[in-house]
């Protein structure tokens, strides 16, 4: 990780309240992997503490951070202009399983909502490696950003709460509707939709990685103010409680209690 | 060139500038991001007997220039400390200052006992956490309760003992007086100011425990001011601490009368904040010709 000021080469909305944010900062850049995050740092100095981002995207350059405008420090960010720069720490957590042992298996993999970005660096990553990719994405309407933008890495199945686009219902719907085969599953997306994963590949006996969100303050594993609930004793504190930016935010889903 | 050497409670550090507990860690996952060996001391994240398990999340929030957290003190327990984090500090060129958290006063004991003969070079005794509860007791805000755990910790002790006061009293310089007579070689504060914040669209509590301990910068006038009461009502010396941003901020608390200074929530904000104020202070000493950084201990004046 490093702590780096990024130049902004872009910044637009893609969709209600969804930006599209391009930095230029080569030392995260390089050495990020799918299912890490940055932290964003606010320039008004009454926010003090930094906002994590999933990284949707990365080259040897740059960040493509694709993230929902959720209150006044991610507002900030939406106003930032191509040339302004932005300070971040990155790339934070432990990211999605190395791709390389994924060669030739059915991964599927989940995004609902904003927790779908990530899921598209994901895509690329783990097709380059030559697992046989499935993306299931959930919208609540037909707003589907970024999902033109996976089928050049395997089938993509959408659904939607009000079943304007694809299946109407949830991911999971999607996927039994398709007769979805996954030899894993990967996820991100909001607590409901994680925890019927868990259940899901509990029952059917499919390795499942999900990705988690918590209320940070540090974002590097120092404060403890993040945790989940785990099985079996955490590495740090030994007393079942993993730090979601430091452990995770990526776990095996039945090594958590949530 | 400029003398920011201190000397507190018999320990002599390279400038006055700490960590405050539960905000580094034990410094491991900050030292990729800062250099440890700049610091004066680190102040480690609090450790008890056992292993303690915190509260459930939330555990954070932010508000206004300052965060609440009821973090409820999770950590390893002694016998990791002293097998991963100690050392691991120890190969740095810092002093360090534990801070050691317990229920009762035989877990405060417990651990003090075990750190005995560990490469620690002060010990500070957290007897104001708001977000624990003690068996309804709270060390922290009674006097003689004050004046009772920090002598029989004073008892057990090899190494110098700060105690951490809580600013959650009617009269700091009253608690002040009593860790003095309870022996204490030196105290610091403030710990957080108990807070609550709710979100209005769920009409929830923001924090699993309800109520947290407010830090930042919007506590630091409080700081400064409850600094300035106990260092008039005794003669150990202070390790300040409430909402340290800057190199102002942490000469304030020094004319204020702290020996030593402590960078807590802003090293959230800024990950390399504590190197921001040993340079600032560097500079002000630079440009108002001050050769020894002891000359502003206290140096108020009306």
């Amino acid at each position: 990780m490093t702590e780096t000021n990024g130049s902004i080469t872009a910044n637009k909305e893609i969709a209600e309240g969804i930006f599209d944010m391009k930095v230029k900062a080569p030392e995260a850049a390089s050495c990020a992997k799918p299912g890490q995050f940055v932290s964003l740092y606010s320039t008004d100095q009454s926010r003090l503490l930094p906002r994590p981002i999933s990284i949707c995207n990365a080259n040897d350059q740059t960040l493509r951070l694709v993230y929902r405008v959720a209150g006044a420090g991610t507002k900030e960010f939406s106003e930032k202009r191509a040339g302004e720069t932005i300070r971040l720490v990155g790339p934070l957590g432990n990211g999605f399983p190395e791709a390389a042992g994924f060669a030739g298996k059915r991964v599927f993999l989940f995004g609902g909502g904003i927790g779908i970005p990530p899921m598209l660096y994901a895509a690329g990553v783990y097709a380059a490696a030559g697992a046989g990719v499935t993306a299931v994405l959930g919208y609540r309407d037909q707003n589907t950003f970024l999902a033109n933008e996976f089928s050049p890495f395997g089938e993509v199945l959408l659904a939607t709460e009000d079943g304007s686009v694809g299946t109407k219902g949830n991911v999971l719907d999607a996927y039994r509707e398709a007769k979805g085969e996954a030899d894993v599953m990967m996820a991100c997306g909001p607590l409901p939709m994680l925890r019927a994963l868990q259940q899901f590949s509990r029952e059917n006996g499919i390795p499942c990685f999900l990705s988690l969100e918590e209320k940070m303050a540090c974002a590097v594993g120092a404060c403890l103010g993040c945790v989940v609930k785990t099985v079996k004793e955490d590495a740090h504190s030994h007393v079942k409680n993993a730090r979601v930016c430091k452990d995770g935010p990526v776990f095996l889903a039945e090594e958590i209690v949530f | 060139m400029v003398n920011t050497e201190v000397t507190f409670c018999g320990v002599t550090m390279k400038n006055p500038v700490t960590t405050a507990s539960g905000t580094f860690g034990s410094g491991m996952e900050y030292s990729e991001l800062t250099d440890l060996n700049a610091l004066g001391a680190v102040t480690t994240k609090g450790v008890a007997n056992v292993p303690w398990q915190g509260n459930d999340t939330p555990r954070v929030a932010e508000t206004p220039s300052g965060m609440l957290n009821a973090i409820g003190l999770q950590n390893p327990g002694i016998d990791v400390f002293l097998e991963r984090d100690l050392p691991f500090l120890r190969q740095y060129e810092t002093k360090i200052i534990v801070n050691v958290c317990g229920h009762t006063e035989e877990e405060y004991l417990a651990v003090v006992e075990r750190l005995a003969e560990a490469p620690a070079d002060l010990l500070e005794i957290n007897i104001s956490c708001p977000n624990v509860k003690a068996g309804g007791i709270s060390f922290g805000t009674d006097p003689k309760g004050v004046e009772a755990i920090t002598s029989s910790i004073k008892k057990k002790a090899k190494q110098p003992v700060i105690m951490k006061l809580s600013p959650n009293v009617t009269s700091i310089a009253e608690i002040a007086r009593a860790a003095e007579s309870g022996g204490a070689d030196g105290i610091s504060l403030i710990n957080t100011i108990t807070g609550m914040k709710i979100d209005v669209e769920r009409r929830r509590f923001a924090l699993s425990n309800r109520t947290g301990g407010l830090s930042g910068p919007a506590i630091h006038p409080v700081a400064v001011r409850m600094v300035y009461e106990a260092a008039q009502a005794v003669r150990v010396p202070i390790l300040g601490m409430g909402g340290v941003r800057t190199a102002e901020d942490a000469l304030e608390l020094i004319l204020a009368g702290a020996t030593m200074v402590a960078v807590g929530t802003t090293n959230f904000a800024n990950p390399h904040a504590t190197l921001d104020v040993i340079d600032g202070i560097r500079a002000y000493m630079e440009r108002n010709q001050v050769q020894n950084l002891t000359e502003l201990i206290g140096a108020v004046s009306a």
